[in-house]
């Protein structure tokens, strides 16, 4: 059937163009013999081929075309009056003869179009009468493409400011004016009146083509726009309220919404903000379907560029209220259109907003309150559902971010949290990342307490579980990404005042501790190291401050660091909070806090002993406790000792017997600390080493009993490294005596099973006898030492 | 000539939010041959953009690295030196010379790189050289105050090793050069 259809018109389009061709033919001889009479016959004749009504508008449009190539020359035949002896004036009332309303109106144009060229024309009649009399065709396409005609034909003939009118009285820009705006009415009509009933799936195709018609009508808005005469005044008050009138009147949304963007693509930009209000008005008029929201978007965009070309406009924005208008605008069009489905609503905001930014940066208020409408939309909805709109309020949210490049702006809007409470728990940890990457970026420092509580608030997604929504649903690499986001986000949050820093990271504790299980090990770290970075600062001018505030001291910090390290292990992450504790010995120490050093490091020994099992890990706890223990000088004979006992006992409890082993050598260092006078007991260091030479020797027999072959002699050459070590620090229980033995040992060990030797142990105690030789050699006082050694 | 690049103890995201801008600016991919990280990464997105920079990239564990399967130490070779890696945490007194000495005969390298103490140094000892490159992200540390980020490149040529320390002072970048001749006499020789 469609088909069919469409070959019906492609045959009735060709038989309109043979029957045009054929005509003109003739109408070409009529002019070329000056013959009047005939050209007139054969023109109407061509032209009736346009009374056609079987065509669709595309197809019209292209006989359309083929008709108006040949009334160009008809005009240039019509103008020139030598050539057929008849006055213009006679010749307009001549051609009002034919017999067929059609053709005689395009004739009448045409033969106007000539006679408006004339000096003395009554243009002011003329175009009266012309745009009157094309009343006469009311079929809409037919009508349309007969007054698009006349429009072609008039634009460049139309008076404008300068014209001189013999009447005196009338205003030639405001003929011109009158007349276009009478061509737009009527056109519009026409092209309403195209809108087609029947069935849905016709209509959409009908509604299509019409389509394609718009430009027709929307030429008569350039037209206009293109008088001089047509200036800021007259636009005010009769192009705008005119045009607004038809097209708050057609009540089409097609229409509606096509005018509405011509109207605001076509006249200047200043025009727009001088007209707001009135343009403004029109939209709450408008049909319900028609989308608002593209149209005010594309006002408000224009506006924004507008105003982002020069600032020297600037003024103007706040002299006409823009901002107050437009969003009072846009809060009618909201109310008015009950069913705008919430997308639209943001979509709105987010223009809005971006004008706002462009306009008035320094608003925040504006910003703020642009915000607070789009939570009063959202009001209804708990949470967005709706994807496209939870893209348009991320939109939103992104917005001021990008534009002020400073999260410290944003946290001052009172209604960003409330719109980002509006999203979904997912997109609310997107937005929260997004926040966080904006901090990131632009190396924002967040400096007062209230500050990084709002940013709290704003990122607490991912700071806690909100309701609804449960862990184990979330991907485990996502979840540690955001966590680790957070964790680098509390670096940034600083003051280089104590005070406030102190209360910087109480806030930031308060907030971490909600995290749950999951969350502490990723964020309580950076916390306590940021917490210490304090202590630090804290640390030099810690002495006796009179004053009637207790001011923020290393203890009471060290209070909240041992407060906040037990929260970790109690969620099963002891290895980390061991290694904190240490930490905080460590700067307890730096702090000359005896009894604080000696908590911490209670609490890590209590870790040691109750929670951390596996192997591996206690041999890495028990370095480090050595090594920290190893660096602390503000413990008493009695604490130290103590402590240095558990270290060693522990040492010597670890599972495998080179680990034992290598602990024990590496607890001597407890006894002998280089620059501390105290600590240099010679005595045992010794007992140190030779405990560490028993388990050695130890693991060498269960390594014979297990495998039947002797072990690497590794742990001996290491042992006889330490001895070295010793020796060369002056300790005088270690004597060349001893170091002589362990060599000799040592080489006995490889001679008696060469066999099981392995390169690395061989390399190793080849390389500690060349120390020795190249210590030899050296000579001084450390050389005449090593003398007696013989290697 | 081979450009190696060592660095280590960034602590991210436990101390520092992240490296310096200047160096990831200064740190392209494809220019440097191998990367060596004595370890503290800590997260693994950190790896994954060392990874980035160069893939022949070796790791020894800190204490603060989730990552289980980095060892505690690791040789390679790379020309005519061999190199040893190890974070230093195990080697007590923390950051003593001797006590690395020692380490470096163990592992039996020409070169030892080591972290923990967040304070650039580079020794040459006896016809060796022990060298810590610093807090890459000049991390807090208790055995160091006032720590400036550093890494170390190494430009190894034939016998020759030049170390370049790249230290982050006040927001500048500063360059300071160590040059090393291994004597071909070195017992290094398996």
């Amino acid at each position: 059937m469609i088909a069919e259809g469409f070959e019906d018109e492609e045959k009735w389009l060709a038989e309109g163009i043979a029957g045009i061709q054929h005509n003109a033919f003739f109408m070409h001889r009529a002019l070329d013999d000056n013959n009047l009479r005939d050209a007139l016959k054969y023109s109407a004749l061509m032209l009736s081929e346009l009374r056609t009504s079987r065509l669709s508008p595309h197809k019209y449009y292209d006989l359309y075309m083929r008709a108006f190539d040949e009334l160009r020359r008809l005009e240039m035949f019509f103008k020139d009056e030598t050539r057929h002896g008849v006055s213009i004036v006679d010749l307009y009332e001549l051609v009002q003869h034919a017999g067929n309303i059609l053709p005689r109106l395009y004739l009448l144009c045409t033969v106007g179009s000539a006679y408006l060229r004339c000096k003395d024309a009554p243009v002011r009649d003329v175009l009266r009468d012309l745009v009157e009399m094309c009343r006469g065709v009311q079929y809409p396409i037919r009508g349309l493409f007969l007054r698009s005609y006349l429009s072609q034909v008039s634009k460049d003939k139309l008076p404008d400011v300068g014209y001189e009118c013999q009447e005196g009285e009338s205003n030639g820009a405001m003929d011109a004016i009158e007349f276009v705006l009478e061509n737009f009415t009527e056109m519009n009509k026409l092209w309403v009146r195209l809108q087609q009933q029947g069935p849905s799936r016709i209509r959409e195709k009908k509604e299509k083509e019409r389509n394609e018609l718009r430009d027709l009508v929307g030429k008569n808005l350039h037209v206009l726009s293109q008088i001089e005469g047509v200036d800021l005044e007259m636009y005010k008050d009769t192009v705008l309220p005119s045009v607004l009138e038809q097209v708050v009147n057609c009540k089409d949304e097609l229409a509606q919404f096509y005018l509405m963007e011509c109207i605001i693509q076509v006249f200047p930009d200043e025009y727009h903000l001088q007209t707001l209000e009135t343009l403004l008005g029109a939209f709450p008029q408008l049909q319900p379907a028609v989308d608002i929201k593209t149209v005010l978007s594309q006002l408000m965009d224009r506006l924004s560029n507008y105003a982002a070309s020069s600032t020297e406009v600037l003024p103007e924005f706040l002299q006409v209220e823009a901002f107050t208008k437009l969003s009072t605008a846009i809060g009618r069009v909201i109310e008015a259109q009950v069913d705008m489905p919430i997308v639209g609503a943001i979509a709105l905001h987010v223009s809005l907003l971006t004008f706002t930014l462009r306009v008035h940066p320094d608003r925040l208020d504006y910003v703020d309150q642009v915000l607070g409408s789009c939570v009063k939309k959202l009001s209804g909805i708990p949470k967005l559902d709706d994807n496209r709109a939870t893209k348009q309020v991320v939109a939103l949210l992104s917005a001021p971010l990008d534009k002020y490049n400073n999260i410290v702006t944003a946290l001052r809007l009172s209604n960003y949290p409330r719109v980002m409470d509006h999203l979904d728990n997912e997109t609310n940890k997107v937005m929260a990342m997004v926040i966080i990457q904006s901090i990131m970026k632009n190396n924002t420092y967040i400096s007062t307490a209230d500050k990084v509580e709002v940013l709290f608030e704003l990122i607490k997604g991912l700071i806690m579980d909100l309701d609804g929504s449960t862990v184990d649903e979330v991907d485990e690499e996502d979840f540690n990404e955001e966590q680790n986001s957070v964790a680098r986000l509390l670096h940034m949050l600083h003051n280089d005042e104590p005070e406030e820093m102190f209360k910087i990271i109480c806030t930031g504790k308060n907030h971490i501790m909600s995290g749950g299980p999951r969350r502490l090990p990723f964020t309580v770290p950076s916390l306590i190291f940021s917490a210490l970075r304090l202590v630090r600062q804290l640390q030099g001018q810690d002495g006796d401050v009179v004053g009637e505030e207790v001011p923020t001291t290393p203890k009471k910090i060290f209070q909240l660091l041992n407060e906040t390290i037990e929260s970790l292990s109690s969620v099963s992450s002891p290895e980390l909070a061991l290694r904190l504790y240490l930490q905080c010995a460590e700067a307890a120490n730096d702090c000359d806090l005896e009894h604080v050093a000696y908590e911490f490091f209670t609490q890590a020994f209590v870790l040691y002993e109750e929670e951390i099992a596996d192997s591996k890990a206690q041999v890495t706890a028990i370095h480090l406790i050595i090594g920290t223990l190893q660096r602390m000088n503000v413990f008493g004979v009695e604490n130290r000792d103590t402590l240095t006992h558990k270290a060693t006992g522990y040492s010597a409890k670890l599972l495998k017997k080179p680990d034992q082993c290598r602990a024990v050598y590496a607890c001597s260092h407890l006894f002998w600390v280089d620059d501390q006078d105290g600590i240099k007991d010679g005595e045992r260091v010794l007992l140190c080493l030779k405990r560490a030479l028993r388990i050695a020797n130890a693991a060498q027999q269960m390594a014979n009993v297990a495998r039947g072959s002797n072990g690497p002699v590794t742990l001996f050459v290491e042992i006889l490294n330490k001895y070295i070590y010793y020796f060369e620090k002056g300790n005088p229980q270690i004597t060349s005596a001893t170091i002589q033995g362990l060599i000799e040992l040592i080489m006995t060990e490889m001679q008696s099973d060469s066999a099981s030797a392995i390169p690395a142990s061989d390399a190793f105690f080849a390389g500690t006898l060349r120390y020795i030789q190249f210590q030899k050699q050296k000579g001084g006082i450390l050389g005449e030492k090593y003398d007696p050694i013989k290697v | 000539m081979v450009l190696v690049l060592a660095l280590g103890d960034l602590h991210i995201p436990h101390r520092a939010p992240d490296l310096p801008a200047k160096f990831k600016s200064m740190l392209v991919p494809g220019k440097i041959q191998h990367i060596i990280c004595t370890g503290n990464l800590c997260v693994k997105e950190i790896h994954d953009y060392l990874k980035t920079l160069c893939p022949d990239l070796h790791i020894t564990r800190g204490e603060y690295d989730e990552e289980t399967r980095y060892p505690e130490t690791k040789t390679l070779t790379i020309g005519q030196f061999k190199l040893g890696l190890c974070h230093g945490h195990q080697v007590i007194p923390w950051g003593d010379l001797d006590s690395l000495a020692m380490l470096q005969r163990q592992l039996d390298v020409d070169i030892l790189v080591t972290g923990h103490t967040h304070q650039f140094t580079a020794y040459k000892h006896e016809g060796g050289v022990v060298i810590n490159p610093g807090s890459a992200t000049g991390a807090y540390s208790s055995i160091t105050y006032d720590v400036n980020p550093s890494f170390v490149l190494m430009d190894i040529d034939g016998l020759r090793v030049v170390v370049y320390v790249y230290e982050l002072i006040d927001g500048e970048v500063k360059v300071d050069k160590i040059d090393f001749k291994k004597t071909s006499t070195s017992h290094s020789a398996h």
